[in-house]
């Protein structure tokens, strides 16, 4: 008992240690904005607290959310995730067939070296006119930005299965199907968790440009919108907080998902998917 | 070989565009929504002639590489100080990665406020969301150098200054660039979202935003087919670049995207 | 059982072309053990390759009671020098082990069991649960040949199988193959630049001479079962035999060779 509790005091001594830099930043910027003064720059506190009025005024029942979070928040992310998954097993069924098939990848890969090079939004006004429903077109901007990552990490994954790999699969006869299922996609995960945790930050990037551009009725971009008409700096202030704390969780939960995953992966100590882009 | 590579691209591009063009000859694909791709092509092909839109190009390349390099001359010199001050990098950490995850295109809203001009709106919001990748990678390549190779400098009697200069901060070079690179397609992600987001005197969103209202669907397209070019060529150059000057380090990391 | 008649591979084409086998006459009866050694680089595994239809020869046949190979067999096990690459590290020692018998058209229930029998063969049913890299090189040695072994092939192929374990553990899996051996009644070919190691366990050794590979000779091992470490490496049968070998594959003497246990195939 002691030991645990001596063990968390020096975990939670440990994670000041670490994080002491937040709350001074922090206060320094609310005394600095306190003193400015400024419409622009409204201080932390104000923030927060209009933070916690838009979204987090509700009951507890409910996480706190208020009715304004729930018109906000499922909207944005149905579309996020909708479009996510929809651009991940795209991706992963493409990648992973071209990654196999230099035939294939010979036919595809201009096309997709052009494709990926092509800035997503650059396709909003084009999605606007085709798709004049917004959701469709939201959710094709996040399809279109987010596919890419998965894309090239997949074929970039099954392309390089061991050699060993697949000649053992071979010797004992193993069929298309399993070899598929329990030797290449297994052999390429990590390449293609590296590429989902990166479309997943883009996704929520494109979320809030396709919002933002579409003119949203509903959701996180359409309450920036909102506020910035309105010259609530405040309100946008906290709605950026927002997408960062959302930002933050999102990539922490899916690197929890991913450690699980890829137990294996970080056991056989590999590094070959060092992912050091943002 | 390499051959045999160039011709199947060529046909794969070429049974695209012709597919798209037949669909749109035998009315499967409607021309008043999605032009053929002959007619996209022509556009396209005019535009590269075509003053206005050079100028709006110019105008994105312009915000693009200045943001760019702005964003360069703020992190990479911020990178190389956390890197080697582990006490700094441990209390900067938390806020960088509070920070990272803010989409900077959730910033063009509120900056547009803030910033008196639209070339500053579009130049701040660039340096925002280039900044994360080339202070991250140089981070990393700062933590990557290899010890021995440091620690030999160090017995012959070097100083810290003189082990920065000759041994890290070549080591690290390769990932600062490759950071550099990742950071420049951000950076036009984020300048074309500028553009269609916040408008402004030019550039090829505010371009294309125009032919959109115009419902000029070839000439979005045609815009569209330049900006992939750009991106492509940017990316291009890059990759060569990383691959020219630092030959030793794909041999040794073999770097992955 | 096994024939290869007149084997012959070139790798590549035109001035880069790399000829590895030059012609392999070579016919392995059912229940022996046959070990093939030469020099390295020599084309062994191009050899044990061909013969487990992952290359297609250029020339020549192999022949599986009597049928050509022209994919991999079905009745045909190969364990490979690189345990950690043959092996599936994202699945359990269990799994790897079971995974092969989806072929045999047994079901869950009975992939587990014969899984766990062949591993309790090895000496490593408690480590079932485990992953590869949890394991030894020696003991995930031990279970690419309990995979083998639940496969239950007519004929094993064995490539450098311990190639890459310290000597002590060498030893242990050497004794293991002529126990399993003498249990499941195979038949087996395993390719080895350990002279030492041919003349021990095989019941014949091969040499081949240096690329473009053919047969140089093709011994019977008259030696005492069952072997032993020690004693049987003190026999005079065996000194003789081994030097006979080693003169073979060393060939003309102006041919230096390296080390034969830092080479790699």
């Amino acid at each position: 008992m002691t030991n645990t509790a001596a063990g968390g005091a020096r975990r939670a001594l440990t994670l000041a240690g670490r994080l002491w830099m937040v709350p001074v930043v922090v206060a320094a910027w609310e005394i600095a904005a306190r003193a400015a003064e400024s419409v622009y720059f409204p201080p932390p506190s104000a923030i927060l607290a209009r933070l916690r009025e838009l979204w987090f005024s509700g009951p507890a029942s409910r996480l706190f959310l208020s009715d304004a979070a729930l018109a906000d928040f499922l909207p944005s992310l149905g579309r996020m995730f909708g479009g996510w998954a929809l651009a991940c097993l795209g991706g992963i069924a493409l990648g992973v067939a071209i990654g196999r098939s230099r035939t294939l990848a010979g036919f595809v890969d201009p096309l997709v070296e052009f494709g990926r090079a092509i800035p997503p939004p650059t396709l909003i006004p084009l999605f606007v006119v085709l798709f004049k429903a917004d959701t469709r077109m939201m959710v094709a901007t996040i399809v279109y930005g987010v596919i890419w990552p998965v894309l090239v990490n997949s074929v970039d994954g099954a392309r390089y299965v061991d050699r060993l790999h697949i000649e053992t699969a071979r010797v004992f006869g193993l069929s298309r199907t399993v070899r598929l299922f329990r030797v290449i996609l297994p052999a390429a995960a990590p390449k293609i968790f590296a590429g989902l945790r990166l479309s997943l930050s883009l996704a929520l990037i494109l979320m809030v440009v396709a919002e933002l551009a579409g003119s949203a009725t509903s959701g996180i971009g359409y309450e920036l919108l909102y506020t910035q008409q309105n010259f609530d700096l405040p309100g946008m202030w906290g709605t950026i907080v927002l997408l960062g704390v959302l930002g933050f969780l999102l990539n922490s939960s899916f690197l929890v998902v991913e450690r699980r995953t890829l137990s294996w992966h970080r056991g056989a100590g590999r590094t070959g998917t060092t992912d050091r882009s943002n | 070989m390499i051959l045999s590579r160039v011709v199947r691209g060529a046909t794969g591009v070429a049974v695209l565009l012709a597919a798209a063009e037949v669909a749109g000859r035998t009315g499967l694909l409607d021309t008043q929504i999605m032009p053929l791709a002959s007619t996209v092509l022509t556009e396209a092909a005019g535009l590269a002639v075509d003053p206005e839109f050079l100028r709006d190009v110019s105008a994105t390349v312009e915000v693009w590489a200045e943001g760019l390099l702005i964003a360069a001359l703020l992190a990479v010199p911020l990178g190389v100080l956390l890197g080697s001050l582990p006490r700094a990098e441990i209390a900067l950490r938390p806020l960088i990665e509070f920070l990272r995850p803010i989409p900077s295109v959730a910033l063009i809203p509120l900056v547009a406020l803030i910033a008196v001009t639209d070339g500053a709106l579009k130049v701040t919001v660039i340096v925002y969301a280039a900044c994360w990748p080339v202070l991250v990678n140089t981070m990393y390549g700062l933590h990557d150098v290899d010890p021995v190779a440091k620690d030999t400098l160090r017995a012959f009697g070097f100083g810290r200054l003189a082990v920065l200069l000759r041994v890290t901060l070549p080591s690290a070079a390769p990932f600062v660039l490759t950071g550099v690179r990742l950071a420049a397609s951000v950076a036009l992600v984020v300048a074309i979202s500028a553009e269609l987001l916040a408008g402004g005197e030019g550039g090829i969103g505010v371009y294309i935003v125009r032919a959109g209202s115009g419902y000029r669907i070839d000439l979005m397209l045609a815009a569209t087919v330049w900006a992939g070019v750009i991106g492509l060529v940017v990316n291009t150059l890059l990759v060569r670049a990383e691959r020219g000057l630092f030959r030793w380090h794909a041999a040794r990391a073999g770097v992955a995207q | 059982m096994l024939d290869v008649v007149n084997l012959t591979h070139t790798y590549g084409s035109g001035p880069d072309a790399h000829q590895a086998l030059g012609g392999i006459d070579l016919s392995v009866s059912e229940g022996e053990l046959v070990c093939v050694v030469g020099p390295s680089g020599c084309g062994k595994s191009t050899l044990l390759r061909s013969i487990a239809g992952l290359v297609r020869p250029t020339g020549g046949e192999v022949r599986i009671n009597g049928k050509p190979v022209t994919t991999t067999p079905d009745d045909l096990a190969v364990v490979f020098q690189d345990y950690s690459r043959s092996l599936f590290p994202w699945m359990t020692i269990r799994d790897n082990v079971a995974l092969p018998l989806r072929r045999r058209g047994l079901d869950r229930t009975a992939r587990r069991a014969a899984a766990a029998e062949a591993l309790a063969a090895v000496g490593l049913e408690s480590a079932a649960a485990k992953y590869p890299w949890q394991l030894s090189g020696g003991m995930q040695q031990r279970v690419a040949i309990a995979r083998a072994l639940a496969y239950r092939p007519s004929l094993l192929l064995m490539d450098e199988p311990f190639g890459s374990v310290d000597a002590q553990t060498r030893e242990d899996l050497e004794d293991l193959v002529l126990a399993v051996r003498g249990h499941h009644r195979m038949t087996i070919v395993l390719i080895t630049h350990d002279i030492d190691e041919s003349v021990y366990v095989g019941d014949r050794v091969v040499v081949l001479t240096r690329a473009p590979a053919v047969v140089a000779a093709d011994l019977r091992v008259d030696l005492p079962a069952p072997r032993d470490q020690t004693g049987t490496r003190e026999l005079p049968a065996f000194v003789h035999l081994r030097a006979e070998v080693s003169r073979l594959v060393r060939g003309k003497p102006e041919l230096s060779m390296t080390p034969s246990h830092t080479s790699k195939e």
